[in-house]
């Protein structure tokens, strides 16, 4: 009861449609001129210090990227994106010789103050238990501002950094594993990421190691007419465990931007990775003007046997998302888990959902989605669960439910179920329906009023995947819930 | 990988430009305009393949390797089928494609009436979408039947229309449109067979089926083509308000073969059922798709499909259910299950929602999976040998699909066929 309260008073405190995250930093930065071609990929690799490997698989995709077109399967509709149009590269303009944290641009450490993200570590430990501590790796526009906790974990053997650092200093797995989980020629945006991704975090936990403390990257984008590509890439050794937070927010602009971001994860034998995202992107005004179009390919890898990779995400903001974390369950009785909830209101479009591909023997899934759509917003879950010949006993469990608030919006559910082993076991249910009048009557016959009533039920409905949450998201997401549907009763 | 490719013509496209160059356009009730038409919208898009999203599972470019010519009419089956059972019966019979008044029953009773297409029925066509194995269907149309049965008719015998190929290694397009009155009463039982049951041939069927008010409708399809047939049929029903319509196929023949139904409300309280059950082996392909719109606020549909599939067989099953945004109080239920006896066997699934009102019931749900071995070994802990407890437990799980149909006759039918069809019939009750 307490955490709906919050919610509620959450929802009290702000003003209809206004956008919590949606200042402009003012901050001098450096572009890279606008419009995509070699010269561009040059300057960025160039910009980040890349051996000549890195820059011909960049080139590599690009070459591939201008041979495909883009995709129109998903049930989104938007203007055509003018690639030409964008920036490729943003970043805040730097000082000579910045050592430690102290000397970030404050206005940078201010924005990430008013986003609630602790990048100094002192203030982290003051306050919370160290169990409960987290290390942050910053991004701001394409580049990696500040990571926190780096030298604590390099205790553990954990190596946590910007990719862009992680291909100076660690080529040999960056080579080994990048694009191994997402080929360079996976999709349009992927294909384009690979090209011209800027920035994103790199983790890799040794054999055996469980990572001391949760990671985190925190994505913001603030230039005006830039792309963010990030690109992330998360490899749990043999028997290793690390749990991955993501956040991401972006300033309230006119146009929209666009963001195209690749996740790798890689769990080798025993290993397990959690990855949890909070997506907050600006996702437009009421009328549909401006936000993020959000466009990501994210993708684990259960390589080895016994693994595990579980995404949760809690989809809240941009304009249109595209975005299907999977799971290749390859080694024998690997685990695939997808938990999510996606919200949308006001004009949003989301195309959302996961892909747990059973290649290999006992592997297990499940999928959990719950969908909410509001005002005139589209939200669709689309989701594939496939067995392979060899997949011997692969089991899928999906549930799939959507709550529609008020009769202008929509809710699809196209899932694709494919066995190919007669010892596969899948199971699928969907559900639809709307809050009904007997649930908001007994909460409000016992002293709700409307919007807590829907606040209530709507918490109710998401219970499952909230608890997947690890503690810190838990709170945010359930805020963000109030936040998101705000306005949407009445 | 994203690239659109404009794939060159394959072989069976290049023999179907071919085949309506030399085609006589003024037969067939048609007029050459509207041929030509549909032909240049097929060739625009060519045979539907994979990365046509309604026809992923089932990729007809490779497929179809060759298009076989338009059969050619007039010829008489040696034998003509017996009725599908023991009940009163009108039967019509399309041979080839045409429709064959000299065969079926001589008489109809009063409220019924058979004739062949004219113009105005292809042109004022049901069916939804553009779809270019319709648009095949338009072009080429070589005839078929028109049955409109009269408002307040209760018809105690069932019509049957039997399809028929006679030659091998043709293509046979017929377009039939069913006219149901409101307040009639009718079962359709329409089966498709070939005259020999190694032969090849293609048949391209287009059903539109018009349901009035209060009508109550119940249709049979009965797929039993040839073994090495391909068998495309597309079905279009709109249903009355307060109409009570089931609809059942059983797909057990061909080698490539798929039913695509459209189903669309056009008035209020009206009840939909749409099941089926496919029984697959050796290399076949059977493909349901379905399109089930609600266009108007409350109405029910059930869908329910069942497949045994074995050997090396594929089954495909594409549900959509979609809900328009007047469309409140819907209640939309699917499901789609299927028993996947053998190592190679291949089921796909896409049940599909697609909801634009708020205040709505809708559910899908999907199985997939082997006899449960719990069960088998109850079974055989009762001294049944495992051939017979397979059989049985496949018999109990089709008989649900079956069962909810809730009309004697077709439930004895069904059952009849679906037990020679397992060869499990001493299971008889």
């Amino acid at each position: 009861m307490a955490a709906v309260q919050e919610t509620i008073d959450q929802v009290k405190a702000i003003d209809v449609d206004q956008y919590k995250y949606g200042f402009v930093t003012d901050i001098e930065s450096e572009l890279a001129p606008k419009g995509l071609n070699e010269d561009i990929i040059r300057f960025i690799s160039e910009k980040k210090g890349e051996p000549e490997w890195m820059f011909q698989w960049r080139l590599d995709a690009f070459k591939r990227w201008q041979t495909m077109i883009e995709p129109s399967w998903a049930r989104v509709s938007y203007p055509k994106i003018d690639f030409q149009e964008l920036h490729y590269y943003a970043a805040p303009k730097k000082k000579e010789g910045l050592k430690s944290l102290d000397e970030v641009d404050p206005e940078i450490l201010e924005t990430y103050k008013k986003l609630g993200i602790p990048l100094a570590e002192q203030e982290i430990l003051a306050g919370v238990a160290p169990e409960n501590r987290v290390a942050v790796d910053a991004v701001f526009d394409s580049v990696s501002v500040a990571t926190t906790f780096k030298e604590e974990l390099a205790k553990a053997g954990v190596i946590f950094c910007p990719i862009s650092e992680a291909i100076r200093d660690y080529p040999d797995l960056v080579k080994k594993y990048l694009g191994s989980v997402v080929p360079i020629s996976d999709n349009y945006y992927a294909t384009l990421n690979s090209a011209v991704f800027s920035d994103g975090s790199f983790v890799y936990v040794p054999e055996g190691v469980r990572c001391p403390m949760e990671l985190s990257t925190y994505f913001r984008i603030n230039e005006q007419n830039t792309g963010q590509f990030e690109r992330t890439l998360i490899i749990a050794d043999k028997g290793a465990y690390v749990s991955y937070l993501e956040g991401c927010t972006a300033p309230q602009r006119d146009e929209n931007q666009l963001h195209a971001a690749v996740v790798e994860l890689v769990a080798l034998d025993d290993a397990e990775i959690k990855y949890s995202t909070v997506q907050n992107w600006y996702p437009g005004d009421s009328e549909g003007k401006g936000g993020i179009y959000n466009f990501v390919t994210k993708r684990g890898d259960c390589r080895g046997k016994n693994s595990k990779i579980a995404w949760t995400q809690v989809e809240t903001g941009s304009a249109i998302t595209w975005k299907y974390p999977s799971c290749i369950l390859r080694g024998d009785n690997s685990v695939g888990e997808f938990y999510s909830i996606a919200i949308s209101n006001g004009h949003q479009q989301i195309d959302s959902g996961t892909k747990m591909i059973h290649l290999g023997k006992n592997t297990s899934s499940r999928i959990i989605s719950k969908g909410i759509s509001a005002g005139v917003s589209e939200n669709t879950y689309r989701g594939q669960v496939s067995a392979h010949r060899k997949a011997t006993n692969a089991r899928n469990f999906t549930q799939c439910d959507s709550l529609l608030i008020g009769d202008k919006c929509g809710a699809h559910t196209v899932p694709y179920i494919e066995s190919k082993n007669a010892t596969a076991v899948f199971e699928h249910e969907a559900t639809t329906s709307k809050i009904s009048d007997d649930q908001m009557f007994y909460c409000q016959a016992r002293g709700l009023d409307e919007e807590e009533a829907v606040a209530l039920i709507v918490n109710g409905f998401v219970r499952d995947v909230i608890q997947q949450l690890p503690m810190e998201f838990a709170v945010e997401a359930q805020k963000l819930i109030g936040i998101s549907l705000e306005g949407s009763v009445g | 990988m994203n690239a659109e490719a404009r794939v060159k013509e394959t072989q069976a496209e290049a023999s179907l430009i071919e085949q309506f160059s030399k085609l006589a356009k003024d037969q067939g009730g048609l007029a050459a305009e509207t041929r030509e038409k549909a032909f240049a919208d097929f060739r625009s898009a060519g045979l539907p393949h994979r990365r046509v999203e309604e026809w992923h599972y089932t990729d007809l470019r490779a497929k179809m390797r060759e298009a076989y010519a338009p059969a050619e009419g007039g010829r008489t089956p040696e034998v003509l089928p017996a009725p599908v059972d023991d009940g009163p019966v009108l039967r019509l019979f399309i041979v080839d494609g045409q429709y064959r008044a000299d065969l079926g029953s001589s008489a109809m009773p009063e409220g019924v009436t058979v004739s062949s297409p004219r113009e105005v029925e292809v042109k004022d066509s049901l069916f939804p979408s553009k779809d270019a194995v319709i648009d095949l269907n338009t072009a080429f149309c070589q005839g078929g039947v028109v049955v409109t049965v009269a408002p307040g008719t209760e018809l105690t015998e069932a019509i049957e229309i039997v399809h028929l190929v006679t030659q091998p290694e043709t293509a046979s397009y017929s377009r039939n449109r069913i006219e149901i009155g409101a307040q009639a009463s009718v079962l359709v039982i329409e089966r498709f067979e070939g005259a020999a049951s190694d032969a090849a041939y293609q048949t391209n069927a287009a059903s539109e089926i018009s349901v009035g008010d209060k009508a109550r409708v119940n249709i049979i399809k009965l797929q039993d083509e040839a073994k090495a047939a391909q068998h495309l049929d597309s079905v279009s029903i709109k249903v009355g308000a307060e109409a009570d319509v089931h609809h059942f196929t059983l797909n057990a023949g061909g080698d490539l073969s798929r039913t695509q139904m459209f189903v669309e409300f056009l008035g209020e309280e009206a009840k939909l059922g749409c099941r089926g059950i496919s029984i697959l082996g050796s290399k076949q392909h059977s493909d349901v798709t379905l399109f089930v719109d609600h266009a108007v606020p409350n109405c029910e549909s059930r869908e329910l499909y069942k497949s045994v599939i074995d050997e090396k067989a594929r089954c495909v099953f594409q549900g959509k259910i979609v809900v328009r945004p007047d469309a409140q109080k819907t209640d939309g239920q699917m499901m789609v299950q299927s028993l996947l006896l053998s190592e190679e066997a291949e089921v796909n699934a896409k049940p599909e929602l697609e909801i634009f009102a708020d205040d709505v019931q809708c559910a899908h749900g999907s199985t997939t999976g082997d006899i449960d071995e719990d069960l088998l070994f109850y079974l055989r802990a009762r001294g049944i040998p495992e051939a017979d407890a397979r059989k049985m437990l496949i018999l109990a799980f089709l008989a649900e699909a079956v069962e909810e149909t809730e009309n004697d006759r077709v439930i004895a039918l069904l059952e009849s066929k679906v037990r020679a069809l397992l060869g499990a019939e001493e299971y008889a009750e």
